[in-house]
């Protein structure tokens, strides 16, 4: 994993975890939306949302990182960001704020965290207080084949 | 910089315009061969050649100049009946057609015509002339005055010249309505298609007498080559100014009818204008059901005027999007004759309702499966001469195309007079590659059985040629048929011929379709596959559904309708529960029987089904978005649309849904054209899985596949019988398994009144599999470990991120079965 050129990083909460995304892949971030769920699609794709007349799938980033459910009260935000295939929002819990970092903290994932993080975490960068996640947006938005039966 | 813009500008109109000339000519060679002396299709091809020539030398394209000028030669004398058209020439004629066709694509990528060498071309083409070529060097010649085109070989003088060259000029109009060439080059010899003749021209304008127009339509009748210009500038009453002027007038008089009327249009921005239409349309259905509630008028009005002017638009901009299905057929009269040629086999082709209208991008879309059809009937389907004549058929084998409207949709019909499909020997090869199983084979109907050559991998040739017969194919066709919303269905007789029938909507973008709703989500059906609406009143539920081993059916007119619950294929709860998975046998004791039924009756190849929807609502035109990538792949979704509220609605894709609940077969395989079987573990291992809650943290998971209904008890009607907890469910006993007790687990649930209930049915009989909770569905591929044998786990895997015992649902259901299995289920691959 090669250590990411950007170096300011949208960040969010998701299940307490702090999590970036380079600014340019980032589309817009926008609060809550109508969604239209999707019988039969992959556990973590939430639904279908109208974002300026255009169809975009949101994806809950707690199931696709397999991180605890949403409690039911709190409504997400869709950070929307760029892939190849157009669009896709992302729910997270909260938006924190743009951060610029410095090369010299990034360290690559440590071996021992497994699973979907794991997967989708590209790297760490160290802030002062905490520790920012980078996701692989590609991974990220990638829920695998559909379920057909 | 401005000179060279222009340039480009005229090369470009010269490629459109040469193009679309020469895909014509295909087709007049074809019937040119059938009747050499058709005068008209002669001077048409002569004109396309000529003009291409024309142009080709004002912008210095000596290559094509050179070809085209010798097959001008050749047609000139095929044109004046010197000679007369043998296949030969045909042959040769249609290779310079390839030739100018290469030609141009050079010119459009490069600039230049290319330097293939194509003087054993030209020679081929002088050898067939009977006269050496003429002496008048390509693009010096007197700017001609082309009388030439009335000496058919039919035509006679009659004693007015004058009226003459203007009844003969009118004939030879552009059937397209766009000038051959582009303005700019139009100083060479080019007056073919004008309104008015020169010759008529030079006579109003007192320049020339009528008798003298007359003679020189005569020596050219006689044989002259030249134009009747250059005939009269040699004998002197006319001086070579004056013919330019008058082809300049010509030009005048011609030019504004021809070019204000039509305009070339980027398709690209066509393109945009329909999408920006198609928002408009969603923005228009927004507005409507906003100011459906508003009181006040002026704001209802000026919304009627503005749905009333959007539909306008809607249809106008479709319009420009519509072609002729002839543009696509315009190919096939050369694709047959070739291919016929090449496999020795003699073969007429029929073409009805060329000037049907499609929507560019289906056309677009159509051109390849159709090819492939026409290829087909060629190789497959119509016999030799020889064979035919043995057959008593007429040796010329017919193969027709027929295009037609029929409510909102264009019907293709691909039909020859061949040999048929037999339909045994496909039988017998789906079973010999392992497609079907001889079972199966045997209880296939005719029409079932025929349907089997758009399985991939099969075909019926015995031998593969170069055309066809790779057995990758009509899988290929149909996908593509029914990824544009097509249906197809094939009707075949041995001996007699067979018919392929394509049933296309006339567009994509804007489609008609039925709001329905089922748990409270609405879904949008297409009413391409709607054939109607049924619906059962609570009284008569009970009496009209029936049921034949777990389908319910349908009386509907005499026929058995199957009956398919939207929520049940959606695997979401429902609101009103039609338990359509019951068992044979079973009291229908269940309150859905009090509740009205929506049935939508769906068209599906040729199968029709009911589909059972909460309610339904009203049609409304929709624009078909795509959806990511996340859930394209759901068979039972086409896409996504914006409805009037702003919200986004899915929808449903007939011919998906009918496979995903098995009233058709799965016979589309995403990856056409590879054998592929499911192993056991392979299922498992891709299987959606069903995933439970067991005490208080513990997991596991049911393959989705050997869940039949997900269920609620109330525990006080738990009862036992041999030591074991059972409940009436539908009619019958259903024994019960606990899941805590199989993975040794305490049960969270001892202080809640229900129970949660997986029913599983196997072999005849159900059990229910109780657990604490139903999580949730997962697909994912899972990695199965085997554990320590532990009665009915299968293994253990990571599922949504969680460590999860897979059942062996079959041990479970055994362990508590009250008795032995009755009859064994069959997983048929093709429906019957």
């Amino acid at each position: 994993m090669s250590i990411p050129t950007q170096n300011q990083y949208c960040t969010f909460y998701v299940a307490d975890h702090l999590f970036g995304v380079g600014v340019g892949e980032i589309q817009e971030v926008i609060r809550y939306q109508d969604v239209t769920h999707v019988p039969l699609a992959a556990h973590s794709v939430e639904g279908l949302i109208n974002l300026r007349g255009q169809i975009v799938t949101a994806i809950d980033l707690r199931r696709q990182l397999a991180l605890p459910e949403r409690p039911a009260d709190t409504l997400p935000l869709n950070v929307v960001v760029r892939t190849e295939d157009g669009p896709v929002s992302l729910l997270v819990d909260e938006i924190g704020d743009v951060v610029d970092i410095d090369e010299s903290t990034w360290e690559a994932t440590p071996p021992t965290v497994g699973g979907r993080i794991g997967d989708l975490v590209q790297g760490v960068y160290k802030l002062q207080n905490e520790l920012l996640l980078v996701l692989a947006t590609d991974r990220a938005v990638d829920v695998g084949a559909s379920a057909s039966i | 910089m401005t000179q060279d813009d222009d340039l480009a500008e005229v090369i470009g109109e010269f490629l459109v315009e040469s193009g679309e000339g020469l895909d014509a000519l295909d087709q007049a060679f074809v019937e040119l061969e059938h009747d050499p002396t058709d005068v008209g299709n002669l001077a048409f091809v002569f004109r396309t050649i000529h003009s291409i020539k024309g142009a080709s030398g004002f912008l210095g394209f000596q290559n094509l100049e050179k070809v085209t000028h010798s097959a001008e030669n050749l047609l000139s004398q095929l044109r004046d009946a010197t000679l007369l058209l043998t296949p030969e020439i045909t042959t040769v004629l249609l290779l310079a057609v390839d030739a100018v066709r290469q030609m141009l694509l050079n010119i459009e990528q490069s600039g230049s015509d290319g330097d293939a060498d194509h003087t054993e071309l030209i020679r081929s083409m002088e050898s067939l002339s009977h006269r050496p070529q003429s002496t008048t060097e390509p693009g010096v010649q007197v700017p001609g005055l082309d009388g030439r085109k009335h000496d058919g070989p039919t035509v006679h003088l009659p004693e007015n010249a004058e009226a003459e060259v203007s009844r003969t000029s009118q004939g030879a109009t552009q059937k397209e309505g766009v000038p051959v060439v582009p303005d700019n080059s139009s100083d060479e010899e080019l007056s073919d298609d004008e309104s008015k003749s020169v010759g008529e021209l030079l006579v109003e304008a007192g320049r020339v007498k009528p008798e003298e127009v007359q003679l020189a339509l005569e020596a050219q009748l006689a044989g002259d080559p030249r134009h009747v210009g250059e005939i009269l500038v040699e004998r002197g009453v006319l001086d070579s100014s004056d013919v330019v002027e008058a082809l300049n007038t010509q030009r005048k008089e011609a030019g504004p009818t021809v070019n204000n009327s039509t305009i070339r249009i980027d398709v690209a921005l066509i393109d945009r204008l329909m999408n920006l239409v198609g928002e408009l349309v969603l923005a228009r259905n927004q507005v409507l059901q906003f100011t459906a509630n508003q009181p006040d008028s002026a704001l209802v009005e000026t919304t009627q005027r503005l749905n009333l002017i959007t539909t306008e638009l809607q249809a106008g901009v479709m319009k420009t999007r519509m072609q002729p299905i002839g543009n696509v057929w315009s190919k096939f009269p050369r694709v047959v004759r070739d291919l016929s040629l090449s496999v020795g086999k003699r073969i007429r082709l029929h073409m009805e309702g060329a000037e049907t209208e499609l929507d560019k991008t289906i056309i677009e879309a159509v051109k390849d499966p159709l090819t492939h059809l026409v290829r087909n009937a060629i190789d497959h389907g119509i016999e030799l001469p020889e064979a035919r004549a043995a057959l008593g058929k007429p040796t010329e084998g017919t193969l027709s195309l027929r295009a037609f409207h029929e409510g909102g949709h264009v019907n293709i019909e691909i039909s020859d007079d061949g040999s048929g499909i037999d339909v045994e020997r496909i039988k017998a090869k789906a079973v010999s590659s392992g497609l079907i199983s001889a079972d199966q084979a045997a209880k296939l109907s005719e029409r079932d059985a025929s349907a089997l050559i758009f399985l991939p991998g099969l075909t019926t040739a015995t031998a593969v040629t170069n055309i066809s017969g790779r057995g990758v194919g009509m899988d290929v066709v149909k996908t593509n048929i029914e990824k544009i919303g097509g249906v197809m269905d094939i009707h075949t007789v041995k001996g007699i011929g067979t018919t392929f029938r394509i049933k296309i909507p006339l567009t994509l973008a804007i489609i008609p379709a039925l709001i329905v709703t089922t748990a409270d989500n609405r879904y949008l059906i297409p009413q391409v596959n709607l054939v109607e609406l049924v619906r059962l009143e609570a009284d008569q539920v009970q009496s009209s559904i029936e049921k034949i081993h777990n389908s319910p059916v349908v009386r509907l007119r005499d026929r058995l309708l199957p009956l398919v619950d939207l929520a049940d294929v959606l695997k979401t709860p429902k609101k009103t529960k039609v338990l359509l998975s019951a068992q044979d046998g079973e009291e229908e004791d269940f309150d859905s029987n009090l509740k009205p039924i929506n049935i939508v009756v769906l068209q599906a190849d040729d199968n029709q089904f009911g589909l059972i929807v909460d309610e339904v609502l009203d049609t409304e035109e929709i624009v078909v978005k795509p959806m990511g990538r996340q859930i394209k792949n759901i068979p039972a979704f086409a896409g996504a649309t914006i409805m009037g509220d702003g919200r986004v609605a899915l929808i449903i894709d007939v011919m998906g849904l009918a496979q995903e609940s098995g009233v058709i077969a799965q016979s589309r395989d995403r990856s056409a054209g590879e054998a592929h079987t499911t192993t056991l573990e392979e299922m498992v291992a891709t299987q959606p899985m069903l995933v439970l809650g067991v005490g208080s943290a513990s997991r596991a998971a049911i393959p989705l596949s050997a869940v039949d209904r997900l269920e609620e008890f109330a525990k006080d009607i738990i009862e036992t019988t041999g030591g074991k907890d059972v409940v009436q469910y539908r009619g019958s006993i259903l024994p019960l398994a606990y899941v805590s007790q199989i993975l040794n687990l305490p049960s969270s649930r001892d202080d809640v009144d229900t129970l949660e209930v997986v029913v599983h049915t196997s072999n005849g009989s159900s059990v229910g599999i109780v657990c604490d909770s139903i999580v949730d569905i997962i697909d994912e591929t899972i990695n199965l470990q085997a554990t320590d044998s532990r009665p009915g786990v299968t293994g253990v895997a990571v599922i949504d991120g969680r460590v999860t015992d897979v059942l062996d649902v079959d041990f479970i259901a055994d362990s508590v079965r009250l008795s032995g299995p009755s009859r064994s289920r069959s997983y048929a691959a093709v429906a019957s």
